[in-house]
Parts: structure tokens; sequence; C-alpha cells
């Protein structure tokens, strides 16, 4: 875990130490914007959606589906970030003591 | 500005500084949370939030290393995540180049999301530069103190899944997702990199497939806007 831990905090250091020490013209071409700007983007996404599809190497809709359906509809509401995360844990666990 | 202008400034730049370190403390008890039901201990989450300092790659790392991926897919997860902090970096060079090099070996590790928008907020230099120290503290402090809350909570909790903790973490990544989707090719991009990610699952070792959901990003990011030539 520890060197997982500090890869991740070296790489993310040096990231931003480059942003601050590189000529602007080098790095900010439209293409680089346009595709670092979407890469959260389809990131954040495909880790949404395998947090609560997958077990493992397979799929399955479980309570998980539940809770996102719920931090969906929170954020649609513009609910606050604790209220999205510990709405989505609270129906989850609801479903499973339901269900399961 | 006037220099009888900058107190109320100052004060007004504080104040902002202060309650986004406050929002994103909140952000910071879901990762402790998060961290520890993935299985890191108390300190390694706080290890990640003082050394990594930048959110959504420490949810990935965790979330990744969570689901049974490999730590090399985490760490590179992790890292692509991060690669728009360096964006941010460009934008404020211009501000911090007056700082000593070692205050801006300092203020790389500061460079955010939310000390990038603060600073970048403000009318001149002054404040942007005020702006941008003050909120990178202030995130800082409470981001750290928050995780440690967040992680001796949970372990204090016992079973992560019967408290639905698994779908918090998801719940996390789409409250990260959501205010970047208002861009207009965003969308379809987030779409596309969740079937990419599920595609793959049953094919590709855990954590793999949400890499190979960068793809999407590159292919849509890489054709010119065809709407300027249209001319809409």
């Amino acid at each position: 875990m520890w060197p997982a831990i500090l890869a991740t905090s070296l790489g993310a250091y040096l990231l931003k130490l480059a942003g601050l020490s590189t000529p602007a013209e080098v790095l900010e071409s439209p293409r680089v914007r346009r595709i670092s700007a979407l890469l959260p983007v389809a990131l954040l996404a495909a880790l949404t959606a395998v947090q609560i599809f997958a077990v493992g190497q397979h799929l399955a809709l479980d309570a998980r589906a539940a809770g996102l359906a719920f931090a969906v509809g929170a954020l649609l509401l513009r609910a606050p970030f604790l209220v999205v995360v510990v709405g989505a844990a609270a129906v989850a666990a609801g479903v499973r003591a339901l269900v399961g | 500005m006037t220099d009888e202008q900058w107190p109320a400034t100052r004060a007004r730049v504080l104040r902002s500084a202060l309650g986004v370190g406050v929002v994103v403390g909140t952000y910071g008890v879901a990762f402790g949370a998060l961290a520890v039901s993935s299985g890191l201990s108390v300190t390694q989450a706080l290890a990640l939030s003082t050394l990594t300092f930048t959110g959504a790659s420490q949810f990935a790392l965790v979330g990744v290393l969570g689901a049974g991926g490999s730590a090399l897919a985490g760490v590179a997860t992790a890292w692509l995540l991060g690669s728009r902090n360096a964006l941010y970096g460009m934008r404020l060079a211009p501000l911090l180049a007056t700082e000593s090099r070692r205050r801006r070996l300092l203020a790389a590790h500061l460079v955010i999301d939310e000390s990038t928008a603060v600073a970048v907020a403000q009318d001149d230099d002054r404040a942007a530069r005020l702006g941008f120290w003050a909120t990178g503290t202030s995130v800082f402090v409470c981001w750290n103190l928050a995780t440690v809350a967040g992680a001796l909570g949970t372990e204090a909790l016992g079973d992560p899944q019967a408290w639905g903790l698994d779908a918090a973490v998801g719940a996390a990544f789409l409250a990260l997702l959501w205010p970047r989707l208002r861009d207009r090719r965003a969308l379809p991009v987030a779409l596309g990199g969740a079937a990419v990610a599920l595609a793959a699952t049953p094919l590709l070792p855990a954590g793999v497939p949400v890499l190979l959901a960068a793809v999407v990003a590159v292919v849509v990011g890489w054709p010119e806007p065809a709407a300027r030539q249209a001319g809409a």
C-alpha cells in the first residue's frame, strides 16, 4: 500500500509543479486543453459505473444502484456533497437490510 | 486598487478562503471514511491527504484498490486525474512568478481546483495571490483534519458494506463529476467512459477498465470543434 501512496503523491506533486514551471505555450494548445478537460469526466464516470455495477470482474445490479439513484436525485436538487454521499450510503444499506 | 480598498478586499478574500476550506472539509470526511473502508489504515489515509493533496486522485486510488484493482492501475488512474492540476499550474504561473523559488516549490503543492478557482476570480494580482495562498492553506488544514475525523469514525463503525459505504464511494465519484457535466461535450464523454469501463469489466483485470475509459476523452477531444466552421 505504501509504495502506491508514495507514487501517487510524487506524481501528483510533479504534475502541479510542471504546470507552474512550464512555459504556457508548450502545453496550452487547444487540443491538449480540450483533452485534459474531458479526461476527469471520462475517468470519474468510469469510476462511478464500476463502483456501482461491478463486483470484481462481474457486472451486478444490486443495492448500490438504489444508492446511486438517490445520489442523482440529490445532485439534481443541488444537495450538498455530504447529503449526497451519506444519503446514498443510507439508501443502499436500507435496501440491503430489506432485501438481503 | 487603492490602498484604502485593500483591507476590505483582504477581508473578503480571506472569508471566501475559509468558507471554501470548510465546505471541502466535508469531502475530506467522506474521503477518510472511504479510505478506511477500502482497507487503508488511518495513517495511510492521512498520508494521502497530506502528501497527494488532490481529492479526485485520492478517491480514485482508494476506489480502484478497494475494488480489487492492482496498485499500478490505481496509481495510473490517480495520475491521469491529477493531470488537470498541471493546467491550473499554468494558469497560476504568471501570478506566482514573483515568488521566490522556495515559495514556488511550496505553492506547487497547493495547486488544486479550489485555490485556482478563488485566485482567478479576483480582479487584481495582489488579491489573486492572497486568494491562492489563503485558500490553499485553508483547504489543506480542513482537508487533513476532516480526513482523520472520517477515518477514525469509520474505523469505529465495523462492516463498511452494512453501512452502504460501497454505494457512497460511487456517489462521491458522481458528485465530483457533476459540476464538470455543464460543458457541451462532457455528457457524451461521461456516458461513453462509463460504457467502455463496464463493457471491459468482464474482460480485463479490475482497475484497467477505468483507465481504458480515458481513451474516450482523447477521441472526443482530439478533433477541432466543428461548430465554429458551421458559423453556429
